[in-house]
């Protein structure tokens, strides 16, 4: 490139009639023998071209088209099930232990049992050189691995189908437990937590006798208030509530102060020299401005909520979508608990999925991603 | 521009007969807005002390059109700050309409260098906003509020949210809703300079015709030196380190006026006045010439652009 710039202008350009200022003309010896090299032309163009050449993957953030954002979306989720279905259906990946489909003369052995590999060898050896019938059996993963479609099948079974025994719990009314715990135990964090935050976002010298303390209280784990709760609520739903609302309370308080203190300045000082004042002032012009981000922010309360659900069902009698996970793992229904937690994440992606939804509704004039 | 371009013959402060006839009118009118040797210290966290305004005294009369110019950093924002009653003052008085001013209040508008509008109300509920914190019910502050949006030929957005506006509209319909209220003084701090050239020169019209037509004093920050001798009756000037009154000067130039008196003596002397007070021909160290030697040659010889 360099190279045939410099010749067009020695063929094409009449001679210079002024001298330029330092660099003059290249020698025609440079001109031929020397390959155009980053380094040899005095122009930064050079060094451009190369560089040009190397695309970067990091850069400001342009959106993805709608196809492509499906695509991704999708392989987002279809890879870990890729992965989990390759270490569950590919016998020469991992399947550290054998299950054993005929135990044989091997007396102690049971039709499903699972025990390592080297060990089944062992016995297989055993058998053959005591000319006993051999136990068979095929590769297999630990029982806490199930495979996808164990748990498909699972999921599916656990939402439909009547409990085989008549104390058995099941998964729907264990869900719908956890849920109505969440709800109360975020409501009443919110109930007091929402306004108190937006005060202290408001009002420094409210936040300065408040904000220490709560600071000093967010690090204590709310799992530790658990036996407290017990002592002063009972065993029941009490305890489990009170576990929620300390977990979330005290962040909410903070967050939402925030939240409220990174209003924009000038439309309060606008709503001031308009004549709004204290409560009107909050009520007309701090809560709408943040109200879009207060949302968000309650959104991510609320998945925080639900972290603290399975802490606070262990508490007292265990009790909801806890319950039942430990239930199962106890009979080794490895499937059904995830089932289980598949299901937490669903009702709260489509909570979350939700929110956002009506977020956008809400807040038309917010443009900031949701 | 300097003095010397200019013909001497023309004196800033000489004013013609109908200009004179209009200062006598206006100095003839009530007191709006009194300042009485206000100064403004800010102290900042390790106790060191910066003295912002010192010793100003102003007097402007009612229906005045004062612009505020002044070197950067002289204190001109904090001096409409503290007029709109969102600083407090460190001594002296401020007095609209024989009242001192304690904190904001109804009787002064203002309107802000950056984009106010309240983002989740419409235009007319934004206009409406000051009417509604005055008691009045929201049906008739509504009314109200049409009525000045009609004013700035606005009223076809009335439903419309403030980012669906352009920026010289967002200022148009803050002023309005400054103006609202019904306040004594608007007081303006660089409202245009987010503008581009073409909307700042239709929001001097816009301005010039909405104050010809309201009982109102503006006070009207800038740091565009023609703006303000285009816009100003009076032009306050400041001084830097510590912000002080360097000058009140009488704008000479006839009203009313046009972007064409731009090339008039009037308008060039009291331009190249304002130029002498705020670029004092001593300190040219920030405008000092790039000197070619400095910068290293790195283009190939012969591809000259120039």
């Amino acid at each position: 490139m360099t190279v045939e710039i410099r010749q067009d202008r020695v063929s094409a350009s009449p001679p210079p009639c002024g001298e330029g200022f330092g660099v003059g003309v290249v020698p025609p010896g440079e001109r031929a023998g020397r390959p155009a090299t980053p380094t040899s032309g005095s122009s930064p163009q050079g060094g451009g071209e190369t560089r040009a050449k190397r695309r970067s993957w990091v850069g400001v953030a342009k959106p993805l088209s709608p196809r492509r954002r499906v695509a991704l979306t999708l392989l987002s989720f279809l890879l870990p099930v890729l992965v989990w279905s390759a270490f569950s259906y590919l016998p020469f990946l991992w399947h550290p232990l054998v299950e054993v489909s005929d135990p044989g003369d091997v007396a102690w052995m049971q039709p499903g049992m699972r025990l390592p590999k080297a060990a089944f060898a062992e016995e297989v050896a055993a058998a053959e050189a005591a000319k006993t019938a051999p136990p068979a059996g095929k590769p297999a993963n630990p029982v806490y691995l199930p495979a996808p479609h164990e748990v498909a099948v699972a999921f599916w079974t656990s939402l439909t189908a009547q409990p085989t025994q008549r104390d058995a719990i099941r998964l729907p009314q264990s869900l719908w437990h956890s849920i109505t715990i969440i709800f109360w135990g975020f409501a009443l964090s919110s109930l007091v937590g929402v306004p108190l935050g937006i005060l202290c976002g408001a009002q420094p010298t409210l936040a300065r006798l408040t904000e220490p303390v709560i600071e000093f209280v967010r690090y204590m784990p709310a799992p530790a208030f658990g036996a407290l709760m017990v002592a002063i609520l009972g065993i029941y739903d009490g305890p489990k509530i009170a576990i929620i609302v300390i977990g979330t309370f005290f962040q909410q308080v903070l967050v939402i102060a925030n939240t409220t203190r990174r209003v924009e300045p000038l439309l309060i000082e606008a709503a001031l020299t308009l004549g709004a004042r204290n409560l009107r002032l909050i009520r007309r012009v701090i809560v709408p401005a943040i109200l879009p981000q207060l949302y968000r922010d309650q959104r991510i309360l609320l998945g925080w909520a639900w972290t603290y659900l399975i802490v606070a069902e262990l508490i007292g009698t265990s009790s909801g979508i806890t319950f039942f996970i430990t239930q199962q793992a106890r009979y080794q229904h490895f499937e059904n608990v995830y089932a289980a937690i598949l299901i937490i994440g669903l009702v709260g992606s489509a909570t979350d999925l939700a929110l956002a939804w009506l977020g956008r509704r809400l807040f038309p004039y917010d443009r900031a991603e949701a | 521009m300097s003095l010397g371009i200019l013909s001497p013959a023309f004196d800033y402060r000489t004013q013609c007969e109908p200009v004179r006839a209009r200062f006598d009118k206006l100095k003839g009118r009530p007191v709006a807005l009194s300042v009485e040797g206000l100064g403004k210290v800010f102290r900042n966290p390790e106790g060191r002390e910066t003295v912002a305004l010192q010793g100003i005294d102003l007097v402007t009369h009612r229906r005045e059109f004062l612009c505020v110019v002044g070197p950067s950093g002289c204190g001109k924002s904090t001096f409409v700050r503290i007029l709109a009653g969102l600083e407090t003052l460190s001594s002296g008085v401020v007095r609209v309409e024989g009242r001192p001013v304690s904190g904001p209040g109804a009787d002064r508008g203002m309107v802000f260098q950056g984009y106010t509008l309240f983002p989740w109300l419409t235009v007319l509920r934004n206009v409406a906003f000051g009417l509604e914190e005055q008691g009045e019910p929201r049906r008739a502050a509504e009314r109200e509020a049409r009525q000045w949006l009609a004013l700035i030929g606005l009223e076809a957005f009335a439903e419309s949210y403030p980012h669906q506006l352009s920026g010289g509209m967002k200022q148009r319909v803050a002023i309005a809703r400054a103006l609202a209220t019904r306040p004594r003084i608007l007081l303006m701090d660089e409202p245009f300079s987010a503008l581009d050239t073409q909307s700042r020169a239709r929001m001097q019209a816009y301005l010039i015709e909405i104050w010809r037509k309201i009982d109102i004093t503006i006070v009207f920050i800038t740091h565009d030196l023609d703006e303000a001798v285009h816009l100003a009756d009076r032009i306050l000037v400041l001084s830097a380190h510590p912000g002080r009154v360097a000058e009140l000067i009488e704008v000479p130039v006839p009203r009313p006026r046009s972007h064409d008196q731009m090339l008039g003596p009037e308008f060039r002397a009291t331009r190249a006045r304002l130029d002498a007070l705020i670029h004092p021909p001593k300190e040219e160290s920030e405008d000092e010439p790039v000197t070619p030697s400095l910068v290293t040659r790195m283009a190939p010889a012969g591809d000259e652009v120039e």
